[in-house]
């Protein structure tokens, strides 16, 4: 589904704050499974993730979404990606506070300008199965924490997209939020979408989520189980 | 269809947003409508009082000689008719009389006027609005006045001169000329000076050069000339006024600049979001460029209407004062409402596009940044 092929990312690169990141990374990531990316702070993992979510392009080496070399492509057709085949969950959720609920779960379908009733169709189908359909034209503040959660996974899928990234997801949470959530990604993937999840939150490990996990230290995968 | 509903759904995207902070967005638009409705009102303002007293002076004489003596504007002998009517190019003369006189107790300044035709009768006046507004006077009152010799005058008010063509008729006394010279104590045989019409239109300036070639001691002074003044008072006052609004203006611009540039963190913030999810760099510009736009169209619409009420409707109270002089009859005339669609344009351009515009500077800048940085 996703290569990544000897890919490295530096920061600030040819100034005295050049800041290597990513030092060669392989990884394969398939398609319908949880794949992990655990490290301690600052190993990378973030920066991974950017390079799989097509939010940012290596400094080097290769990135292939299903077959093809996105690595080097304009930053117009990275968004149209991201919009099409990736889903963010973001480590604060980062909805847009003041909206509804609602109005946050369509904003990444805006660009797409698909007809109204097709997408309140789509969005009203999404907040039933996320039971928070009572709360559609609730401002997002004022929500609770679990309901943020689901406004942001509601977000996510809004485009039905095949890949869901998520970053720390669990690191503002509760257990019990924490362990709500990461059944939601269960359903996810049993509903045969690709899940990958940054995190060093010994919870997402011990549910036994993901399918493959990727150690990061010092910006090289240090071991792959299985 | 499919970029008409992306459009559309900026737009709804654009008014929620907008809704969200309804102070801030309100408090903009009262600031911004306020300076399109003064920048809007001296321009409606000016230009309908340009073109009332360009009508006004349609119907005066075009050609107007006046005797010079030392330099000074004196009396016309009525031989200097008989001297003018031969010649060539001219289609009529007519000595008139008129005057100004000061009435201490208002303390303003009247126009005195006795018209061979359509004047007063003997024992009447005909006064305009602003001289029956301070004295108060009504058709039927006796208006007494002190004359040159320090005699009291009374005439009848036969009636107070319409208010249509007020702007220059406020100050005005008609009375009749017998009247007139008794009041003044003028001999029978003076004019203050000479109306002449022409022809042909076309040769006035001829005219006017044969005239001062025969009578040395006098001064041609053409219609067209006097409606160039005009224009260049009004010009100037426009000019004043403008250089008055200029400061709120720029007072605004200080303001828009400080709301559309300083862009919050908290905006930089959902730029990134809606970056990150997919959204291009354009949709973020284009949804900008509706916000902006709405709220400078809004401004506009909104300024622009309550400047035509203002000026036509509600006659300008703001700037009468000074438009039309400090005169203490202040002249209450209706403006004939107009709509040009140049100055229209103008005032749109003005307004809305550099709005707009310097709203989208920094958005373009926070909309090109890396979309990963959300994620940091
Ligand atoms: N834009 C940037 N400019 C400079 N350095 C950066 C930038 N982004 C990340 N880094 C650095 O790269 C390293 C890896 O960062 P990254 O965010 O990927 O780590 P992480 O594994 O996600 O850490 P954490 O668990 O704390 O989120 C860090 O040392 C960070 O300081
Ligand atoms: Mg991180």
């Amino acid at each position: 589904m996703i290569e990544l092929a000897a890919v490295t990312k530096t920061f600030n690169a040819g100034r005295p704050n050049e800041y290597q990141a990513l030092r060669g990374v392989d990884l394969a990531i398939e398609a319908g499974r949880v794949t992990a990316l655990r490290g301690p702070s600052g190993s990378g993992k973030t920066t991974l993730l950017t390079l799989i979510g097509c939010l940012a392009r290596p400094s080097s080496g290769r990135v292939r979404l299903a077959g093809e070399d996105i690595s080097a492509l304009p930053e117009r057709f990275l968004a149209e990606l991201r919009l099409r085949r990736f889903g963010f969950v973001f480590q604060r959720f980062n909805l847009i506070p003041g909206l509804s609920a609602l109005d946050n779960i369509l904003l990444p379908a805006y660009p797409l300008g698909l007809p109204y009733h097709e997408l309140r169709a789509r969005a009203d189908t999404l907040m039933a199965s996320l039971e928070i359909d009572h709360r559609a034209a609730t401002r997002v503040d004022w929500l609770s924490g679990g309901e943020v959660q689901r406004v942001a996974i509601a977000r996510a899928l809004i485009n039905d997209p095949p890949v869901i990234i998520a970053d720390e997801p669990t690191a503002h949470l509760d257990s019990r939020l924490s362990l709500e959530f990461l059944a939601l990604l269960g359903r996810l993937k049993e509903a045969g979408k690709t899940v990958v999840i940054a995190s060093h939150d010994p919870l997402v490990f011990e549910t036994g989520l993901p399918d493959r996990v990727a150690d990061l230290r010092d910006g090289r995968i240090v071991g792959v189980t299985p | 269809m499919n970029g008409f509903a992306r459009q559309r759904y900026l737009l709804d995207f654009t008014v929620a947003s907008l809704m969200r902070r309804p102070g801030r967005n309100l408090s903009l638009l009262l600031v911004y409508t306020l300076v399109v409705f003064l920048l809007a009102s001296v321009m409606l303002y000016s230009q309908a009082i340009k073109g009332k007293a360009a009508a006004l002076l349609q119907g005066a004489p075009e050609i107007v000689v006046q005797r010079m003596e030392a330099g000074r504007h004196a009396l016309m002998p009525a031989a200097y008719l008989e001297r003018l009517g031969r010649l060539r190019g001219v289609a009529e003369v007519q000595g008139r009389l008129w005057g100004y006189y000061y009435d201490p107790a208002v303390a303003a300044n009247y126009t005195v006027m006795a018209p061979a035709r359509d004047g007063a009768a003997p024992g009447q006046v005909r006064i305009g609005a602003g001289i029956a507004r301070v004295r108060g006077l009504a058709a039927g009152d006796v208006f007494s006045l002190r004359g040159y010799d320090g005699q009291p005058h009374a005439y009848t008010v036969a009636a107070v001169l319409p208010a249509t063509s007020e702007l220059v008729s406020a100050d005005l006394m008609l009375i009749a000329p017998a009247d007139f010279r008794a009041f003044f104590g003028l001999a029978d045989d003076v004019y203050t000076d000479l109306a002449l019409s022409v022809t042909n239109p076309a040769e006035v300036r001829q005219v006017a050069r044969k005239l001062a070639e025969r009578l040395p001691d006098c001064r041609p002074i053409l219609r067209e000339e006097v409606l160039r003044t005009y224009e260049s008072v009004f010009d100037w006052r426009e000019g004043m006024l403008l250089a008055v609004l200029a400061g709120a203006v720029f007072a605004f611009l200080i303001f828009a600049w400080d709301k559309a540039t300083g862009l919050s963190a908290e905006e930089r913030r959902e730029i990134g979001i809606l970056r990150a999810i997919g959204w291009e760099t354009g949709d973020v510009l284009r949804m900008k460029l509706w916000e902006g736009g709405l709220i400078s169209f809004t401004a506009f619409c909104l300024g622009y209407g309550l400047a035509h009420l203002h000026v036509f409707h509600a006659g300008a109270p703001l700037f009468a004062g000074v438009m039309r002089g400090w005169s203490v009859l202040q002249p209450h005339f209706a403006l004939t409402p107009q709509v040009d669609a140049l100055q229209l344009t103008t005032l749109f351009l003005l307004s809305v596009v550099p709005y707009t515009v310097v709203t989208l500077v920094p958005v373009w800048r926070a909309a090109t940044v890396d979309p990963d940085s959300i994620m940091r």
